[in-house]
């Protein structure tokens, strides 16, 4: 397809990435008249082409290019080159979400302050507080059609989570469907939730907020988007004064091309992200672009996570609805009594029988754990999710040998969980088997993390700019005219489920560009 | 996949079909009758199945049956689901250093079980599998196992896992809240469906 706005045209923004933060960004500037080039990697498909089958869903969206893996986590082990179950197709990671969406809380974006100094910690207060990005939220809330927020009703629970319910009630935790970006009504031209048990796998029903579906047209009806699919960032060019002039990038045919922009904003998810200014390291930039305080790729983080799995007396079908509408923030607190700074959400999940076998004990075989999958309809499950620690050497580097299809260095994450992470996931997986085994649970396993679906934290956001990579706006110090858009922005990481905050940040950045372009700032 | 019989003359034994396609361009035939207590039998054609192998002899393909039994021994599961997995292992090996692989591997399996495997007892082959654990061999065989074994419409109705609701307009109305053996949450906790 022709592209709309030319490669030498200096007066676009160029976008990398159409998820949560690239997506909505990339809407948000074209509704303020502002022309977009949007790259996205993968390809364009929508609800009538994702398919409700999980392996082959897997193959159609996620993200399968080369990547590899070390440090002590248990992902590195069992999923060696696959650290991150994102996706690579137009609307990015906010096809495969499940919806939740809660707001990061005040004292969280004072990690540092809060927490006090952790060993081994790369701890830092996040350059805004909760009162300036608040606005934002609320906006984000309508556009998402947050469920419990705007007066729009929550879901109806599934079987999976009335187990959740009555074991959180019974050790006295308070639990609801929560805050989903899942219609629960008709909405926004989008209909009501099916509960089709497939929120991973794209919403057919496109009852689940996803920018391929809502952002993206809305910024195609104003005639500012340029849309590139199959579109892969592999080098940001500067000029001699350290500003940002465009984007190399390999096209669908597989071919170089180069488009100039008047700003570039990053938003590949955070292994990308980094990668890619790595990647365009210069004789100026030495260790990458817009890395002076070295932060770039490092403070990985992936949310501490885990999850329980209970085999329950009676049936439940957990399969059946929404994967994720039922959550207790209980343990979401600052509560140091519990032997670890930070907190956490406990959130109903589930997986289909053809993924369970490969998730609920990665590597393990034998008649013990086929008896377990033998139990597999009396099954409840839920997820962990809380704040794991930044550690600066949890990070994303370039690979020395191993390159990808266009001959790019791959990325290569390190974890280490801190003790921090350690305890609070051994408190949770507690808390989850006290929940269950209140409503009778006959059996529990506690499942080590999936791959990452949350990657935050490579460029963070920092007050000074030797402790971070990118201000309060999300402005690289370095450079006036790069932006990084996604949740690679996160100072820390917070308990809650990012997207919202992602979104939130991206609506608030596209104030802040228009603002400084109208300013001829940048 | 599974064929069942899908002719309906005289291929309708498996025998029929063994013959047939054997000499003419299988290199191996997996063989075998649904249980009639198969949860699958609604909806299969019929209860006899064969499957062939393009790459992998019969007694290759059995001895691969065997094993991912022994990894994920589900006791009234139907062996033509485990035939799938060979299936996906006969696939793989149309790639020569895989069929290698498998073969060397299932060599080891056999001479550690008296030279023949799939008569071994369950111990046995139990042994056997432990020897190997971790072995390339081992790794191929079980991950297409967990890949295969239960990603397929006989384990489906086995396990009773019901996959996708698309088609019959989700579980909205097909049981996604249909749990009765717990109270049902207040409505501020779970509000009524649209």
């Amino acid at each position: 397809m022709a592209n709309k706005f030319e490669y030498k045209d200096e007066s676009v923004i160029v976008v990398v990435g159409s998820g949560a933060g690239g997506g909505t960004l990339a809407n948000e500037l074209c509704q303020r008249g502002i022309k977009v080039v949007l790259l996205e990697a993968g390809k364009r498909e929508s609800p009538a082409t994702f398919v409700n089958d999980e392996w082959a869903s897997f193959g159609q969206l996620a993200w399968l290019d080369k990547r590899t893996t070390s440090g002590s986590w248990r992902v590195a082990k069992d999923f060696a080159g696959l650290p991150a179950w994102i996706c690579k197709t137009v609307g990015g990671s906010t096809v495969h979400w499940a919806g939740a969406s809660l707001r990061i809380q005040p004292h969280e974006f004072k990690a540092r302050t809060t927490y006090g100094s952790i060993p081994g910690t790369n701890l830092l207060d996040w350059p805004l507080d909760y009162e300036e990005l608040a606005p934002y939220y609320t906006q984000a809330e309508d556009k998402l059609g947050v469920t419990r927020t705007n007066d729009i009703p929550g879901l109806p629970g599934n079987n999976n989570f009335k187990v959740f319910y009555n074991g959180a009630t019974k050790v006295g935790y308070k639990a609801t469907t929560g805050r989903m970006a899942i219609n629960s009504r008709p909405r926004a031209g989008r209909a009501s939730c099916l509960q089709l048990g497939f929120c991973f796998q794209g919403c057919k029903s496109g009852a689940k907020w996803s920018s391929l579906y809502t952002e993206i047209p809305a910024a195609e009806t104003t005639g500012n988007l340029d849309l590139r699919t199959q579109s892969h960032a592999a080098k940001i060019e500067h000029d001699a004064s350290g500003k940002v002039t465009g984007v190399v990038y390999m096209d669908a045919e597989g071919k170089r091309q180069f488009q100039r922009a008047r700003a570039v904003c990053v938003a590949g998810n955070s292994i990308e992200t980094p990668r890619l200014l790595l990647m365009s390291s210069s004789g100026k930039f030495a260790d990458g672009l817009a890395n002076s305080s070295g932060q770039v790729g490092r403070n990985y983080q992936r949310h501490m996570t885990g999850s329980v799995y209970a085999e329950m007396p009676e049936e439940v079908h957990m399969y059946r609805g929404t994967t994720m509408a039922g959550i207790v923030s209980n343990e979401a607190v600052f509560d140091t009594s519990r032997g670890f700074a930070g907190g956490y959400e406990l959130e109903t999940l589930s997986l289909g029988l053809p993924f369970m076998p490969a998730f609920l004990d990665p590597g393990a075989w034998g008649k013990e754990y086929a008896s377990a999958l033998d139990n597999y309809r009396f099954m409840a499950g839920m997820w962990i999710v809380g704040e794991d620690m930044p550690q600066e050497s949890n990070r994303i580097t370039l690979h020395a040998t191993e390159k990808d299809q266009w001959g790019l260095p791959v990325p290569n994450v390190h974890y280490d969980d801190h003790p921090n992470d350690v305890a609070m996931r051994n408190h949770a997986y507690g808390r989850g088997r006290a929940m269950y085994e209140a409503v009778g649970a006959k059996r529990v396993h506690y499942t080590p993390p999936y791959p990452s679906t949350h990657n935050l934290g490579t460029c963070r956001m920092s007050a000074k700019p030797r402790d971070g990579v990118v201000n309060k706006h999300g402005q690289a110090h370095d450079v006036k005219n790069l932006f990084i858009s996604d949740g690679s922005q996160f100072t820390t990481g917070a308990a809650e489920n990012p997207t919202l905050t992602i979104v939130s940040l991206a609506i608030r950045q596209a104030d802040y560009i228009a603002e400084q372009m109208k300013r001829r700032a940048i | 996949m599974i064929t069942g019989n899908e002719t309906s003359s005289a291929a309708t034994t498996p025998a029929a079909k063994f013959s047939r396609r054997d000499f003419i361009k299988a290199s191996g035939v997996l063989m075998g009758v649904l249980s009639t207590s198969s949860a699958f039998l609604a909806f299969a054609p019929s209860r006899a199945w064969a499957m062939e192998l393009s790459a992998l002899s019969d007694v290759q393909g059995q001895a691969l049956m065997a094993f991912a039994h022994t990894l994920y021994p589900h006791e009234t599961l139907d062996d033509a689901a485990y035939a799938l997995v060979v299936k996906a292992l006969d696939n793989s090996a149309k790639d020569g250093a895989t069929l290698k692989m498998l073969s060397d591997g299932i060599g080891k399996l056999d001479s550690a079980t008296g030279g023949n495997f799939v008569n071994a007892n369950t111990d046995a082959r139990l042994a056997a599998a432990k020897a190997i654990e971790g072995t390339p061999f081992f790794e191929a065989v079980r991950g297409t196992t967990v890949g295969n074994l239960y990603n397929n419409p006989i384990a489906f109705a086995h396990f009773g896992y019901q996959g996708s609701a698309w088609e019959h307009g989700g579980y909205k109305h097909r049981g996604f809240d249909d749990l009765t053996w717990l109270p049902n949450p207040p409505a501020s906790a779970s509000p009524a469906k649209d």
